[in-house]
Parts: structure tokens; C-alpha cells; sequence
């Protein structure tokens, strides 16, 4: 029935043309005049439409012939990418502000990459699956080289685009390997023909198909645009890239794997924890030589997405579980810390070397703490958030058998505790430098001082994430 | 008789000089730009061959897809491009190096 196919897409549509009638609307009225109406307009939309999917969903809705799915864990999804594109959207507007680069396009790009990323955490179709993943990339790729002047930013631009083309075509070209030989392109037909006796297209399409989704979620060995983008994009756009599209590509993937794939756990199991010892190893060694902070938080990202995917790589409800547990967390880390990294200037030029956070606490002893707070949980010091994260993947791993896996997860959380805790040393016991600016910006204060208590505060019941996940880690994997 | 490994063959063919011709060029980024249709065409091949082999339209309607988004993946490519040599005044694909990666 259409009517029911399209109550299903209802907050998807509601967002398209809320997006298309600001565009319409700035455009014939005062242009970058009302950037920042529609940057919190577009970030009230946001919370409206989680809030929407959160309360109002239950139970599994497939509409159009299951090319799209409305369970659990996609609704889990796609509140985590809304909030946090609310989050990076309102902390974002000062930033590009101060700059001169408030344009209404801005808000506008960043939620029409929002409805492609909840596409993908719904998609129940290779076809859905592909759209969602390019209209979410098609809008990154404009909003990584915003600063047009910048040669870094377009430079970081042009060097996304050709890589996650690249991607596509990869994805693309397994998506047809497995649409070939299994004959159906609805992950529920893929399950259905793909159990026991595999053919050896369909594995070759699925090695394709999750290089590409690797290369997405910024996976060693298909990191190496992660650190350049980072580093030339304006610091807004990179605080949305290690948000919302981490949390939706890792999304993709857990569906990807499970939905269509599911009945041959045993074949992708060690190519995701092979992926996933590489990216914790590289993203904390590779971090430790890096001077600009935007670049650290790369490998940061690098190293974090191989913890999410050692929870994958379990195969398991439990897995999934611990995966998006650990991905909420690490969403929220990042807001706050993205935050902090938008307020450091000197003579009000954004500063991104980690050495000018040197005496920081003098500066500001509540902004250290709350940073100190952070990069403890980044780190995945025992009383923080971030290390709850850490302990369910490696429980996950270690009860899917995968032991040498947890093994290596604790050696490379260890040697990357190593850069998170020299930035807390710089700000409390570094050498005299010049101070950084005093910037008083409420948004980010705000933002930064809420995610570092959730970190601490967290630990009481994780706000019950660690319930719903379970629920959308059961709805997910049968 | 032409069979479906033969179509199979030419995409995986056009597939490999598509990737090829992005890691080994040294010349310019349209090069790149070209490259990358080049993958999504053989692609598109795959799923035209793989559609009329199997009897079933899902292929060709995925491969209508394919092309409406790589022409809208070729635009935004180029504009990014023309902004780069803006800035640049080349488009070399050595002078693509501020940022070391």
C-alpha cells in the first residue's frame, strides 16, 4: 500500500522538503542574511524529527518491497545522526561567522547529508543502500571544500571527492557482482539465496562492497584521505565528518553484514578483524607524531572506528550491541571535543597546533577540565564513559572466541592513551608559550561542559543507551 | 555467441584501467575525472549483462540509477575542481600536495 510506504518514509520526506523550502525561501528572500535563522531552524528540525522517530516508532515496517526498513536499530541510527548534526550545526554557526563564511547553504547541505545517512541505516535494498551513500557523500564533498578562497579546503575537497568516488565505484562494482550471482538486489532475497553454499561471485562482491563501506567509515588500509580532509576542511565540516557519518556508515555496515550477509558470519569475520586490528594499531601510532590537533583527532577517528569494528567483527547480537554503544559514545566524545577545537584562536585566527594549548587551565580551568574530562575518555580511562565503550566491544570480542582480537584492542588502546594524555599535559604542565584567546562563545561552552558530564555522569546507567542499543542489536540480527 | 563472460570480462576489463588510471596517472586531475565514469560504466555493463542474463529488470533499473548519479557526481566533481585551480592556478596532480597525507 502506498500510503503506508510513504508513512514509513514520512520523517525522510518531511526533511526533503523542509530542506527544499528553505533553499527556495533564502534564496528569493535575504540570502546569507538569514544563515543563522535556518542554521537553528534546521538544527530545531533536527531534534523535532528525532524526537519523532524516537517516541513514535515501534516494531519493524518494511515499505517499498523492503527497500527501506523502519526497525529498531535504524531508528536507534538515525536519532544518534540527528542529535549530533543538531549538536554540530548550532556549534557550528560562530565558527563560520567569524570567518565570513555564514552562508545558508551551509545548514542546508549538512541536512540534506543527514537524509542520505538515514537512508542508509534503513536501507533494505542495494539500490537504497547506494542512493543514501551518495547523497550523503555528494553533500560532504561540497561542504569539505566550503571555504572556496581556502586552497587546503578545496584541496581537502578535491582529495574526498576522488577517493570516495573511488569507494562508490567499488561498492558499486560488488553490488553488481552480488546482484548477478544471487540473482535479487533486497538484502532479504540476498539472505535467502547466500547460507550455506556460497558462490564465488557473490564473495567476491561482498569483498567489494565492504572496501567500500571500509573506505567510509575511514578503515586502515583505506584511511589515508581521513587525515588531509580532516586537517584542510573548515573545522565545522570536520566536526560533522567525525560525527553523523561515521555513526551512519557504521550503521550501513552492521546492516549490510547482518541483513544481507548474515548466514555467512564465518566469511567476513576475519576480514573484519584483520580491518580492525590495522585501524586501532595505525590510529594510535601514527597519532603520536601529529602537531596539528584536527590531524589527531584523524587518527583518533582511525583508531576509534577499529574498536566499533572489533564489535562488528564478533558477528553477534552482542556485537552489534557493543558496536553502537560504542559509536554513541564516541559521537558524543567528539561533539564536545570538536567544540573546545572551535574555540582556539589567537588574535582571532583559528589555531590548530596543539602546542598553543600550552597552560591552558590558566585560560580557562573550566574549559581544561572539561577537555581533560574528554581526552580521558577518548583515552578510555577506567571512571569515563569512553572506557565502558571500550570494555563492551572487547567483551563482545572476547565472547565471539575472537580472543588475540580484544588482546590487541588493549595494546592499542594503550599506546594511543599516549597522545590524549599529552594534550592534558600540555594544558596543565606545558612550557610558557602565548596564550591563546579568551573566546567566550556560549554554544560551545555549553556543548563542551555537556558532554564531558555525560561522560562522568554517564556511568551510572549510559542514560539507558546500552537498553536501546540491545533492542536495536536484536532487531537487526535474527 | 557472445555470452554473458564475455560482457563480464570487457567491464571487468574497463573496471581495472578505471583504477589503474587513478593510481598511476601523473598528469592531470580530469584524467581522474575520467577515470572514475570509467569504473561506474563498467559497472553499468555488469548490470546490464548480469539483468538480461537473469531475465530481471532490477539491473537495469539500478543502472539508470547509476548514471543519474554519476552525472551529478561529475558536476560536483568539476565544480570543486574549478574552485581548486582557483585558488592553485594548476591542476596538476603533483601540485595537489599542501597537506601532506
Amino acid at each position: 500500500m502506498t500510503s503506508t510506504d510513504f508513512s514509513t518514509v514520512l520523517p525522510e520526506v518531511l526533511l526533503a522538503i523542509y530542506g527544499m523550502a528553505a533553499l527556495l525561501f533564502a534564496v528569493y528572500t535575504g540570502k546569507d542574511k538569514l544563515a543563522a535563522l535556518i542554521t537553528w531552524v534546521t538544527a530545531a528540525v533536527f531534534v523535532i524529527i528525532a524526537l519523532m522517530i524516537g517516541l513514535g516508532g515501534e516494531g519493524s515496517r518494511a515499505a517499498f518491497g523492503g527497500m527501506f526498513i523502519d526497525d529498531a536499530f535504524s531508528r536507534f541510527g538515525k536519532v544518534g545522526i540527528l542529535l549530533s548534526g543538531a549538536a554540530v550545526l548550532v556549534m557550528s554557526y560562530d565558527f563560520l561567522d567569524k570567518r565570513g563564511f555564514a552562508k545558508f547553504e551551509y545548514p542546508i547541505l549538512v541536512l540534506f547529508s543527514t537524509i542520505g545517512m538515514m537512508v542508509m541505516v534503513s536501507a533494505g535494498d542495494l539500490m537504497a543502500l547506494y542512493l543514501g551513500l551518495e547523497l550523503m557523500s555528494l553533500a560532504l564533498y561540497v561542504i569539505a571544500s566550503f571555504r572556496r578562497d581556502s586552497v587546503k579546503s578545496t584541496e581537502a575537497g578535491l582529495k574526498y571527492f576522488v577517493l570516495g568516488s573511488l569507494s562508490s565505484g567499488l561498492l558499486l562494482y560488488g553490488s553488481s557482482l552480488v546482484y548477478g550471482f544471487s540473482g535479487t538486489t533486497s538484502f532479504a532475497g540476498i539472505i535467502s539465496v547466500v547460507q550455506n553454499d556460497v558462490p564465488v561471485g557473490v564473495l567476491f562482491g561482498l569483498v567489494f562492497v565492504m572496501t567500500g563501506l571500509a573506505f567510509k567509515v575511514s578503515a586502515v588500509p583505506f584511511h589515508m584521505w581521513t587525515p588531509d580532509v580532516y586537517e584542510g576542511a573548515p573545522t565545522p565540516t570536520t566536526a560533522f565528518f567525525a560525527t553523523a557519518p561515521k555513526l551512519a556508515a557504521m550503521g550501513l555496515f552492521a546492516r549490510v553484514l547482518h541483513d544481507a550477509f548474515g548466514g555467512i558470519v564465518g566469511d567476513w569475520q576475519q576480514v573484519l578483524a584483520v580491518i580492525a586490528v590495522a585501524s586501532m594499531f595505525l590510529g594510535a601510532i601514527a597519532g603520536i607524531g601529529q602537531k596539528n590537533i584536527k590531524r589527531l583527532m584523524a587518527y583518533s577517528s582511525i583508531s576509534h572506528m577499529g574498536f566499533a569494528l572489533m564489535g562488528l567483527a564478533a558477528g553477534n547480537a552482542e556485537g552489534v550491541q557493543s558496536a553502537l554503544i560504542y559509536m554513541a559514545i564516541y559521537v558524543t566524545m567528539n561533539i564536545g571535543t570538536f567544540a573546545f577545537i572551535m574555540t582556539m584562536e589567537r588574535d582571532g585566527k583559528p589555531v590548530t597546533d596543539i602546542s598553543a594549548l600550552n597552560l591552558y587551565w590558566r585560560n580557562s580551568p573550566t574549559k581544561a577540565l572539561a577537555l581533560l574530562v574528554l581526552m580521558f575518555s577518548l583515552a578510555g580511562v577506567p571512571p569515563m564513559l569512553g572506557f565502558f565503550g571500550k570494555l563492551a566491544v572487547l567483551q563482545a570480542a572476547w565472547g565471539a572466541g575472537l580472543v588475540y582480537l580484544a588482546v590487541f584492542g588493549v595494546i592499542a588502546s594503550v599506546i594511543g592513551a599516549f597522545y590524549y594524555l599529552r594534550i592534558v599535559y600540555y594544558m596543565y604542565f606545558g612550557a610558557e608559550t602565548d596564550p591563546l584567546d579568551k573566546v567566550s562563545s556560549p554554544v560551545t561552552f555549553a556543548l563542551l561542559t555537556l558532554s564531558a558530564l555525560i561522560m562522568l555522569v554517564g556511568i551510572v546507567n549510559m542514560f539507558g543507551v546500552e537498553g536501546m542499543a540491545a533492542l536495536a542489536a536484536d532487531a537487526l540480527v535474527k | 555467441m557472445v555470452g554473458l563472460e564475455h560482457y563480464l570480462t570487457v567491464a571487468a576489463a574497463l573496471f581495472v584501467i578505471g583504477i589503474f588510471g587513478l593510481f598511476l596517472n601523473r598528469k592531470n586531475i580530469i584524467i581522474i575525472l575520467m577515470s572514475i565514469e570509467m569504473i561506474l560504466l563498467s559497472v553499468n555493463i555488469n548490470l546490464v549483462a548480469f539483468s538480461s542474463f537473469l531475465g530481471d529488470l532490477t539491473g537495469q533499473i539500478f543502472t539508470m540509477l547509476v548514471l543519474t548519479v554519476a552525472a551529478a557526481e561529475a558536476a560536483i566533481g568539476l565544480a570543486i575542481l574549478v574552485s581548486f585551480f582557483r585558488n592553485r592556478g594548476t591542476i596538476d596532480v603533483e601540485d595537489v600536495n599542501v597537506m601532506k597525507g
